[in-house]
């Protein structure tokens, strides 16, 4: 490789690498609209190795008495690379008994996946999961 | 299309039990990110909205985004509170609606 484009592809690396996870960032700042999560409470269930991105069994669920004066009002799951930084965003209540979800999703890439939930009192919790590729999903030709 | 659901629902239940309920629908869930190998972008083509009622209740919603894998498979939970039915509906682009129902019975 020419020396020239060696020291471009180099300075563009980390550049491109934060321009997504800024796009999570922003998909994330849009849902807690100034609130600032508190790690914990919130689990993801991810295969840490995945031969294919196209449907990778994912589950969230989040420590709750889920009563009427304590529950997790909604979940919010993110990806660092795939194309668009939102999942899924999930509403529940007291009435689901348990604040567990599950279902399949799509990755681009190895990654990270990060799910945020807002208890009932609008406090914010957050949990994140890695997850290793192989096969990617979505950019594909078909 | 007609889209084809499938659902997990037990048909008896104890007041007050938590019970897990499943859904699946057949959808491509295109993700519009897609090209042809001509190049040409393949259009967006997803379920965004679901939702699940008992009784004429919301208890469970849902958004989902082209992230979400073909066939969309949903998994949550609700308390059996009374007999009666649950309503499925999905909805989202080109219009798509669908609906399925399953009946429980509370004791």
């Amino acid at each position: 490789m020419n020396r020239r484009i060696f020291v471009l592809a180099l300075a563009l690396t980390p550049w491109m690498r934060t321009a997504r996870a800024d796009a999570m960032h922003d998909a994330m700042s849009a849902v807690l609209k100034g609130a600032t999560p508190r790690e914990g409470r919130v689990k993801i269930d991810l295969p840490p190795l995945v031969e294919n991105g196209n449907t990778v069994p994912f589950s969230v669920s989040v420590e709750s008495p889920m009563t009427e004066r304590d529950h997790v009002r909604s979940i919010h799951v993110f990806n660092e690379k795939n194309p668009q930084p939102n999942i899924g965003d999930f509403f529940l209540g007291p009435r689901a008994g348990r604040a567990a979800v599950s279902t399949r999703i799509r990755l681009a890439d190895t990654q990270t996946v990060v799910a945020l939930a807002q208890m009932s009192d609008g406090s914010w919790w957050s949990g994140s999961a890695n997850v290793v590729v192989t096969i990617a999903a979505c950019t594909e030709t078909v | 299309m007609a889209a084809r659901a499938l659902l997990r629902v037990p048909q008896r239940a104890k007041r007050g039990e938590v019970i897990e309920i499943r859904a699946l629908i057949s959808h491509i869930m295109e993700t519009g990110f897609r090209h042809s190998e001509r190049g040409a972008s393949i259009a967006r083509d997803i379920i965004t909205d679901f939702r699940c009622t008992y009784n004429g209740a919301e208890i469970f919603r849902a958004r989902f985004y082209p992230a979400i894998a073909a066939n969309p498979f949903i998994t949550f939970t609700t308390i059996a509170t009374e007999s009666g039915t649950l309503r499925f509906e999905w909805s989202g682009d080109n219009e798509f609606t669908a609906s399925e129902s399953a009946a429980i019975s509370v004791e």
